[in-house]
């Protein structure tokens, strides 16, 4: 699995979102975008799952161009998971049939040949005992793991994850980036837009820093968060971990 | 301190006061008004007609058994209306919201018939096919009166029914189409597992006050030969020269509406307490 990025463009009207972002991820890497709200962070993801067209510029992923306008998404869809900030589970779902569903219809899998695999996965993020609840039963940690279950039932090749903790009380933060920890030693390939700067230093292979559409930066975190070479990149963190650290 | 029951806060003191006073108020105005009601009718030069012509108990006890037994086709005609409006209304809010060009003729389709049928009044609808398609000189029995009464009725409700139903898709937020789609579903799986459910429960409380109005304007079905409750009403009234089965009839639909008005009220309290 390789993903590259070549000089994405999108706007939304006027406005230039992403102004030629070129990228790559290799297999097994985890990515961290950061930068301010507005940055352009997930407008990035939503284009790679194809949720927003992209006006130029090429994804490729293991040698096809997604990007391409007359491709059906949906079997690319099908390889490229992505969890949101706002969790967005099924509510008139129980647990188990929000991650059922997508295989159950694409996969045409029955309900009696999914029930092991699947409860297997809610047993790996704890959540055997939620199987059965509706999202509003759940609390916000919960959801968001339940939301990354159901990604991951697809068996993608690439997990994107957009500002997934940003919703979440503090406190509830944790159990969450605990997934992304575990489906890192796993070899998940991984990019993820976020504001929690001690997760990305500490378990990130690589960052980007997004600012006005375009990548001002990017290395290992080490680079980035000791020596940054742009004067933006520096503002930016100083104001984030400032902040972070009262 | 004053004293005050035991085991009571001070809010909660406050609180019984309040409600007793507005309890005594709310009676009191009530209670004048009644009997303003029925002190002042009855001494309307009027009134005495008035109550023999449309009060009358004897004519009451007379017509109530064969008008009950014509309401039961109302309710029949009800009963079998609402499955077809259901499933018609649906169609055409799903047919207005395609997407793909080959079927664009399909979406005009919908927006014409929804524009059409909200546009004319139930009772010409009725006239006009009730009358106008049997006039066609169709064999027995497709010249039947039930069914092109039916038919009418069906056209004008769902009409009605399918756009409550695309303000219901309309009003699922476009974050669970989205989290659907990611997943790889395709678009009709979305609508039909993610979009629908989730819109056809928001709608439930005002499709239930569709199926009251539908209720009731299945007396429209007697202007053109069904004895139902209406025109077995106005044979009554004929045979009789008295009004009395008039307000029989309208106490036999009170009967029915009333319960149904108030589940629909409950519902939809309920949803918006669920929703704040």
């Amino acid at each position: 699995m390789k993903l590259r990025l070549e000089n994405v463009q999108k706007s939304f009207g006027q406005t230039k979102v992403l102004d030629g972002i070129s990228l790559e991820v290799a297999q097994g890497e985890m990515l961290c975008l950061i930068g301010a709200s507005g940055s352009g962070k997930s407008t990035l993801l939503r284009c790679i799952n194809l949720l927003e067209p992209l006006d130029d510029g090429a994804i490729w992923l293991d040698g096809i161009d997604i990007a391409e306008p007359s491709l059906d998404p949906q079997p690319i869809r099908q390889r490229i998971g992505i969890v949101f900030q706002s969790f967005n589970l099924f509510p008139h779902m129980t647990a188990e049939e929000n991650v059922m569903l997508a295989p159950r219809r694409i996969h045409r899998k029955t309900r009696d040949q999914l029930r092991q695999p699947i409860a297997e996965l809610f047993d790996r993020f704890g959540l055997r005992d939620h199987m059965n609840r509706y999202p509003d039963q759940l609390s916000g940690g919960q959801q968001q793991r339940v939301a990354i279950v159901r990604a991951l039932a697809m068996k993608p090749d690439i997990m994107l994850f957009d500002e997934i903790t940003s919703a979440l009380d503090p406190e509830l933060v944790g159990e969450v980036l605990e997934v992304l920890k575990s489906l890192k030693t796993e070899g998940m390939t991984m990019i993820m837009a976020t504001h929690e700067m001690d997760f990305a230093r500490e378990v990130a292979d690589n960052i980007c820093f997004l600012d006005q559409g375009r990548i001002l930066e990017q290395g290992p975190p080490q680079q980035i968060f000791a020596a940054p070479k742009q004067m933006r990149t520096r503002d930016f963190l100083g104001r984030v971990l400032g902040a972070h650290k009262g | 301190m004053a004293s005050r029951p035991a085991g009571l806060t001070r809010r909660q003191v406050y609180e019984r006061s309040l409600k007793r006073r507005s309890l005594i108020i709310a009676g009191g105005s009530t209670l004048a008004v009644v009997l303003a009601v029925v002190i002042l009718v009855p001494l309307s030069p009027g009134w005495e007609k008035v109550k023999l012509s449309f009060f009358n108990g004897e004519v009451f006890v007379k017509t109530f058994p064969k008008l009950l037994n014509a309401f039961v086709l109302d309710l029949a005609i009800f009963a079998w209306s609402v499955p077809l409006i259901a499933a018609l209304g649906l169609a055409i809010a799903l047919a207005r919201d395609v997407r793909n060009p080959v079927l664009y003729p399909l979406r005009l389709f919908g927006a014409v018939y929804t524009d059409l049928f909200r546009g004319v009044p139930v009772v010409l609808v009725v006239y006009l096919v009730g009358f106008g398609i049997p006039g066609l000189g169709l064999p027995r029995p497709w010249n039947s009166p039930y069914i092109w009464g039916t038919v009418a009725l069906v056209l004008t409700y769902s009409a009605y029914v399918a756009e409550i139903f695309r303000s219901g898709i309309e009003s699922v937020h476009n974050s669970q189409r989205n989290a659907a789609l990611s997943l790889g579903l395709a678009g009709k799986d979305v609508m039909r597992f993610v979009v629908l459910p989730q819109a056809i429960r928001r709608v439930i409380p005002a499709q239930m006050n569709m199926l009251i109005a539908l209720q009731k304007d299945v007396a429209l079905l007697s202007f053109i030969g069904p004895v139902e409750i209406f025109r077995q009403a106005g044979v009554f009234k004929s045979l009789l020269a008295n009004f009395t089965p008039y307000v029989v009839a309208a106490a036999i639909f009170l009967v029915v509406t009333v319960p149904a008005t108030r589940l629909a009220d409950y519902l939809i309290a309920k949803q918006n307490r669920s929703r704040s």
